[in-house]
């Protein structure tokens, strides 16, 4: 009622215009049925446009809001039956009348009253997808088949098409099922022969609940989530340098072992890092959106692929959590589903507004160590105190001195010309910030202007950046930098050309690292000359072999520093004087390999007219507090940090600094993780033209799309933080549809959905479509636990079914979408590695931790085959056995083991994989190094371990890998080619020493049994390269 | 000799057979043998022109104005900035794009019965001059390297798209049966910045991808056997394996085992046929030295006379990457040695092709990812920065015109101002000359029909033959 009031208001001046009131009955409905009815009708509904009903016409559209009352501007019906804006023109291929124009603007303008019971009253057919998901009815089935609700579902569609379900699976078979898809590891004989053992009715329910228990869980689960995070260990692109992320991956590993809700999973991967106090491991989960590419390249713009990165999440957004491709409407509405593109870029929006940090990160081990460090600290200034208890005093006076002890220091305000690619942005401190490709060696030459007066001495201050690696000051992956030479030009501002290179005297910093030479790996030298870092008279020397370095040391490095560098003789400015510093930064790595730079990150030059200036050695957080914070105002902390800085001051204190020092040698280094770190100040979000970042349209408002659930009114704060909650939300309709569905994936091969990246329109149709529902209600319901869902799939009597197909069922349902028998597929390419591994009892089984890197071959790691030399220090020892989670991933050159395997590269998200079957992947597995020492081993074990005679070993190696005991037809298989292989070893017609050790006969007789462990090699190998052993049956 | 192993499952029986030749199968089995083989050879939407591709792929973006785009107007007024105007909305990778004018540093002349204008840096190319069709409108949207690349090598910058090569398997199937059917050399100082996205299947199922082959150790990745493993255990272990394969299939009737017994089979004959295709010794000598070929060596020539090798038997698309061409800085020095590593056995791979009779059905591409900018890069008058808005290809055989020079670029080389061919026009023509309207050849994929072209692309029929 009120708001008709406020309309009646608002038409006051058309209708003092003199307008007719226009009727929508007689004027409007007659115009649009004669005209539009046939594409927006009843029958079609184009464009999500039904112009018959009054809820879709006064809603939004994919072009906006369709009819906005008294604003036909606004008004996107208008617009295009007038041909305004960039819409065709409607009806499409003709024209209304000006007059039916005119009526249909008159009609909005004066509130576009449209009366009850005209129209059709009805609304666009939903979407059973964006409908939020109830939980269906179970169907009643007969027989006592049904075991659990989700085999009533499928039961009932069976006996609907007549088909009947297959018998159980063989006990063996199901327990290697069931290990594979839990843990991705097959069962150890002994698992099998418990399990074959146990003849209770729990027996099957104490292995699901073993496995579930298992670490080895999130280990699987982990992998499958990690490949919708795009999870890899280089940033891609042509440098693919790589990153330390692994923290990340081991917080997927962990969470899923914990069996964190889902909504919570979530919630923390998106704004983990704004949950109140949050931890370390909140932050760490916010990788997930971190985990985009980043070009490095030498013409990058830092924004253009920040933004592509922002595509990158929010496509990783929609296929993970949503299950929706929203990145459609990236660049236009989409096509299919109701969803604008300016409701991309309002959510968006809410995840725009984040720094591209990183963030140290510490093992639980390092965590306890630094505390440990603090704590012998705090307990040695406690006692510093307590024996000086005159401190407060003493501190007091020094407070006073330190006052005026510094000169005044004018700031220049400098800017630098384009050159090697490095991008700089002038800060609004008028420091200068180093963004995007890192040259490895530059000289870097901000220009600016002195002020008339006296220089004696400039200095240069760093500064730490949230956008810099660990915040700075530098650009190495360390935050750290080098500074191999400093030089001054001065030149007449008349005469800009006339460039004059002035002397320098004396350099002071507050950072004076002794001398230690490059890590020749990541700085490498290329010839016979080696740099080396240290104090800064490195940077005053003229030598381009030496550098200053600031790095002081782990928990010491990432801190602003500064150093001063004094004229030999006074510079006298009288008449306007260009100032020109030449920073040579000369200690990065190769030129061309680009992998590793040590520049400056943020910087900012002063100059001064004192004498004998010298870098003040006081850290600037400190200077900062004497500076601002009056003494009584100040809070216990920034108390601390003046005394911290205050006792080294104190000579009598000299042994009691040294400890500390002592301490903080032992300071871990820890990792670095790639982390969301919210701005201070809101970033501006556009729309973007054809998603081109330098076409900007309307700026928009963090917002969520109509055609989803509502965001809460009492959270519609449009933070990130609340935009993770109402991914979550229980009103979501995708959210745990598109969950659950990939999990039933996983577990038979193919989700209810097909198409698990896509519930929209355009999907496929659910095979059962109250399955799913109820599948995600009941995920819901059980506080969002995942292991709840694997239960309950696991647990049923239509996952247990024998995958074995006749050649009847195989016509009818090629596919298994009736879930009429077990599914049968091969497994993901670190199964098909791990169960080599596993099955040879090679595998080592410690969870998370830094990638390893198993044997591949060099050359993939070197040009032409990479861009630029990468690292691959084959693991020797047990790390080189590790699961194949753990192999690092480089982007553009990943193992090869694994992409043969159709495992993802991480270049973007992927929900569901490709299983492919190709000769390629045969001569991985006949050929490659791990699987052959894989077979060397099951083969000594079988001819060790496997009994006493050959029958008894054969068992025992087919065991180990297929869990069951062979039949007598493919043990005779077997035993033939033992028999044949031994008689050539025998006669050495066959090298036994090189098949069983990889290794000539040079002390002939030191090995056991050569030939027997060849013959058993050999016999292995077949047996590791069986169909039905990459398979889960 | 064991006993010989044939299916007794009629099911697998059926498939055996088919599997064999002798196929009787109903319809849905038919589909389900697609299913199972998506590499068998299809037919087109039009007869093609062309049957396979040899992409010569020359990463890191050739300079056109030293090599095929004469420009003398750019040598009169090197020094002075570009006309005002020119650079409106225009981005540059590295230089301020207010940079003086650098001049052609090389000298051109006409060559053969076209007169086509080229370079003194690529003599074998100008040998050619006649067999050729010079292609100086292209465009690209991109300009830096990796974007490029995938643009050029997907149609997209964005990376995760099937790349032409893994679109012409999908549309065409593989003839070959020993070979994978898209195979990749990369040679020169840097492998190519677009790395495995500019062969790889993005959406498409990934047996499209493309193969890279190396031209010393092992061509192909674990392609020979482990030490210890010689071929008679191989071959036992591989009759073992097939046999132990198929009593599984008799007993749970997956098709799929039929599959991997036939991948174990093709991995074999690839073992063997490998070594003996890469083998470029047993060429004649004079062939070798047409390429300039160097048994044993790995370079650019010996990739080029495998690349023929491969189009022999059968293989549908061959690309071999050569970096790097970005002079930014050592422009002489740079494009003198890249042209003395490529240009003759470029030049030779036609030659060898078209006597052979090959080059009616095999299409061969020489381009890069973007030019360079007629403004000078540093202060040594001897580099150019990346420049999207115009270059030059060259393309032969397979239905390409010989013989001609199509589109124009302005005086300074800086746009084109005559048949203007886009990425996507290029990637139009390429699948047109291999029978595929472009619009039609699409994959289904999160709800849309995708395709090479994306929404644009049109045939560049002027440089059909």
């Amino acid at each position: 009622m009120l708001f008709r009031f406020v309309v009646a208001i608002a038409l006051v001046p058309a209708l003092a215009l003199g307008a007719a009131e226009v009727d929508f009955a007689t004027d409007i409905e007659p115009i649009f049925r004669a005209n539009c009815y046939s594409c927006h009708g009843d029958q079609q509904q184009l464009g999500q446009l039904r112009l018959d009903s009054r809820s879709v016409v006064m809603s939004s559209g994919p072009s906006g809001s369709r009819v906005v009352p008294s604003d036909p501007g606004a008004s996107s019906l208008y617009q295009r039956v007038a041909g305004l804006g960039e819409g065709v023109r409607m009806p499409m291929g003709g024209q209304l009348a000006e007059a039916e124009i005119e009526a249909i603007r008159t009609w909005i303008e004066q509130g576009a009253a449209w009366p009850e019971g005209s129209g059709s009253g009805k609304s666009l057919d939903q979407h059973w997808a964006f409908v939020p998901p109830t939980r269906p009815a179970q169907p009643k089935t007969d027989g006592d088949w049904a075991r659990n609700p989700i085999d009533s579902f499928v039961l009932a569609k069976l006996n609907a098409e007549g088909v009947p379900p297959s018998p159980r699976a063989a006990k063996e078979t199901l327990l290697r099922r069931l290990s594979l898809d839990l843990t991705g590891l097959p069962p150890t004989p002994d698992e099998t022969e418990a399990f074959l053992r146990d003849t209770s009715t729990k027996a099957y329910e104490r292995q699901v609940q073993r496995l579930l228990a298992s670490p080895h869980y999130g280990e699987r689960w982990g992998r499958i989530w990690l490949d919708a995070a795009r999870y890899a260990d280089s940033d891609g692109f042509e440098k693919d340098k790589p990153r330390q992320v692994w923290f990340y991956r081991d917080w997927v590993v962990n969470a899923l072992n914990a069996d964190m809700p889902y909504d919570r999973f979530v919630i923390e991967q998106v704004a983990g890092d704004l949950l109140p106090g949050a931890a370390q491991d909140d932050r760490v989960a916010t990788g997930f959106l971190r985990n985009s590419m980043i070009n490095a390249e030498g013409g990058a713009n830092p924004e253009q692929f920040r933004m592509e990165a922002m595509f990158d999440r929010m496509d990783a957004i929609g296929k993970s959590v949503l299950g929706l491709t929203v990145q459609c409407a990236q660049c236009h509405d989409h096509k299919y589903d109701p969803f604008t593109q300016r409701d991309y870029y309002r959510m968006f929006a809410f995840i725009n507004n984040s720094h591209e940090s990183t963030q140290a990160v510490f093992t639980a081990e390092e965590e306890q160590l630094r505390a440990e460090i603090i704590a012998g600290i705090d307990e040695i200034e406690a006692g510093l105190r307590e024996r000086a208890p005159d401190w407060r005093a003493r501190m007091a006076t020094w407070e006073a001195e330190e006052a005026t002890s510094q000169p005044s220091w004018a700031v220049i305000d400098a800017n630098i010309k384009l050159g090697s690619g490095e991008k700089y942005e002038v800060q609004p401190d008028k420091s200068i910030l180093a963004q995007g490709y890192a040259p490895t060696r530059s000289v870097v030459s901000p220009e600016g202007k002195l002020e008339p007066g006296t220089v004696n001495a400039f200095r240069l201050e760093l500064f730490n950046d949230p956008r810099l690696p660990l915040s700075g000051p530098g650009r190495s992956f360390l935050g750290t930098a080098a500074l191999t030479e400093f030089e001054v030009e001065v030149a007449p501002a008349s005469d800009p050309d006339k460039w004059k290179k002035l002397a320098l005297s004396k350099a002071t910093a507050d950072v004076n690292p002794p001398i230690t030479w490059l890590d020749p790996f990541l700085f490498p030298d290329k010839d016979s000359k080696r740099r080396v870092l240290g104090d800064v008279g490195f940077a005053i020397d003229g030598f381009e072999m030496s550098a200053w370095n600031i790095d002081a040391g782990p928990g010491r490095r990432n801190v602003p520093r500064k150093a001063v560098f004094q004229l030999s003789v006074p510079l006298e400015v009288s008449e306007p004087t260009l100032v020109k510093f030449n920073l040579s930064m000369k200690h990065g790595g190769w030129n061309s390999d680009d992998n590793q730079s040590l520049n400056l990150g943020r910087f900012r030059l002063s100059a001064t007219a004192a004498k004998d200036a010298t870098a003040d050695p006081m850290p600037a957080s400190v200077r900062k507090i004497l500076s601002s914070v009056p003494g009584p105002e100040r809070a216990p902390e920034q108390n601390a940090a003046v005394f911290s800085y205050w006792r080294t001051t104190v000579p009598e204190w000299a042994e009691a600094n040294k400890r500390i020092d002592e301490l903080m040698d032992k300071y871990p280094a820890g990792s670095t993780q790639l982390v969301m770190n919210e701005r201070d100040s809101a970033r501006m979000t556009h729309m973007l033209q054809r998603g081109d970042f330098l076409r900007p349209t309307d700026q928009v408002q963090a917002g969520v799309p109509s055609f989803l659930h509502r965001m809460d009114a009492d959270r519609d704060v449009p933070s990130r933080a609340a935009f993770a909650e109402w991914l979550v939300d229980r009103d979501s309709p995708t959210t745990a549809r598109s969950i659950v569905n990939r999990i039933w994936q996983g577990h038979f091969g193919i989700g209810i959905v097909e198409t698990s990246e896509d519930l929209g329109r355009q999907s496929a149709d659910p095979s059962h479509p109250e399955l799913l529902d109820w599948l995600a209600v009941e995920l819901m319901d059980s506080g969002w636990r995942l292991k709840h869902i694997h239960k309950l799939i696991v647990s049923s009597e239509t996952y247990r079914q024998a995958s074995g197909v006749t050649a009847e069922l195989l016509e009818r349902d090629p596919r298994n979408r009736l879930l009429a028998r077990g599914s049968r597929f091969r497994v993901d390419g670190e199964l098909v590695r791990d169960i080599a591994l596993a099955t040879s009892g090679l595998m080592t089984s410690q969870i998370g931790g830094p990638p390893v890197y198993p044997p591949a071959p060099e050359f993939l790691f070197l040009p032409p085959i990479s861009y630029g030399p990468k690292r691959w220090y084959v693991d020797d020892g047990d790390q080189r056995y590790r699961r194949s989670l753990y192999a690092f991933r480089y982007r553009s050159v990943p193992y090869p083991v694994l992409t043969t395997f159709d495992t993802p590269t991480g270049n973007f998200a992927c929900v569901k994989r490709d299983r492919s079957n190709t000769p390629l992947q045969a001569l991985v597995t006949l050929n490659e190094t791990v699987f052959l020492e894989a077979a060397r081993e099951l083969g000594r074990r079988a001819w060790q371990d496997g009994g006493a005679d050959d029958s008894q070993r054969m068992d025992y190696a087919f065991r180990r890998v297929l869990a069951r005991t062979p039949e007598s037809a493919e043990r005779d298989e077997l035993m033939a080619l033992l028999a044949d292989q031994r008689e050539r070893l025998a006669s050495a017609d066959l090298d036994a020493y090189e098949l069983a050790f990889g290794k000539p006969a040079v002390d002939e007789g030191t090995e056991d049994a050569p030939v027997e462990l060849a013959a058993w090699t050999a016999v292995s190998r077949v047996l590791l390269n069986l169909d039905e052993t990459i398979t889960r049956e | 000799m064991r006993s010989p192993d044939f299916p007794a499952n009629p099911l697998a029986r059926r498939w055996f057979l088919q599997q064999c030749g002798v196929g009787l199968g109903a319809v849905a089995l038919r589909d389900l043998m697609q299913a199972s083989d998506p590499l068998a050879p299809k037919r087109p939407h039009h007869k093609p022109t062309a049957k396979n591709v040899i992409f010569l792929f020359m990463g890191g973006g050739p300079s056109h104005l030293e090599l095929f785009d004469n420009k003398p107007e750019l040598g009169k007024h090197e020094g002075t900035l570009p006309p005002e105007g020119l650079l409106d909305g225009y981005r540059a990778a590295f230089i301020d794009p207010n940079s003086t004018l650098l001049g052609p540093k090389f000298k051109f002349a006409k060559h053969g019965q076209s007169g086509a204008e080229l370079s003194e840096l690529i003599p074998h190319t100008a040998s050619i001059a006649d067999e050729i069709a010079i292609v100086k409108g292209l465009v690209t949207d991109a300009f830096n390297h990796a974007p490029a690349q995938v643009m050029m090598s997907t149609g997209t910058q964005q990376f995760g798209r099937p790349s032409m090569g893994a679109w012409t398997l999908y549309g065409l199937g593989s003839e070959s049966r020993d070979l994978p059917g898209f195979v990749v050399f990369s040679s020169g100082q840097k492998g190519p910045s677009g790395g495995n996205s500019n062969w790889g299947s993005g959406f498409l199922p990934s047996m499209y991808q493309g193969v890279q082959f190396r031209t010393s150790g092992d061509p192909v990745l674990y392609l020979s056997n482990p030490a210890g493993v010689d071929s008679e255990l191989q071959r036992d272990s591989l009759d073992s394996i097939r046999r132990l394969n198929r009593m599984r299939l008799e007993k749970v009737g997956d098709p799929e085992i039929e599959t991997r017994i036939n991948s174990f089979e093709m991995a074999y004959r690839m073992q063997s046929s490998t070594p003996e295709l890469m083998d470029i010794s047993r060429e004649p000598q004079h062939v070798l030295d047409m390429y300039g070929a160097e048994p044993g060596k790995p370079s650019f020539a010996n990739n080029c006379v495998l690349a023929r090798r491969l189009v022999e038997r059968g293989v549908r698309f061959v690309e071999l990457f050569h970096e790097s061409w970005d002079q930014h800085g050592d422009l002489i020095s740079g494009l003198t040695k890249n042209c003395k590593d490529t240009d003759q056995a470029s030049a030779a791979l036609v030659k060898d092709l078209k006597q052979r009779g090959l080059l009616d059905d095999t299409l061969v591409l020489w381009g890069g990812e973007f030019g360079r900018t007629p403004m000078v890069q540093g202060g040594t008058d001897d580099g150019r920065d990346h420049h999207p808005n115009a270059f030059t290809m060259w393309m032969a055989g397979g239905g390409i015109k010989p013989g001609i020079t199509i589109g124009k670029s302005d005086d300074l080389g800086f746009n084109v101002i005559e048949d203007r061919v886009h990425v996507h026009d290029l990637h139009a023509t390429i699948l047109h000359t291999l029978g595929f309207d472009h619009t039609k050849l699409t994959y289904r994929f999160q709800g849309r029909d995708f395709r090479l072209t994306d929404v644009a692309g049109e045939v560049a029929t002027k440089i059909l033959a």
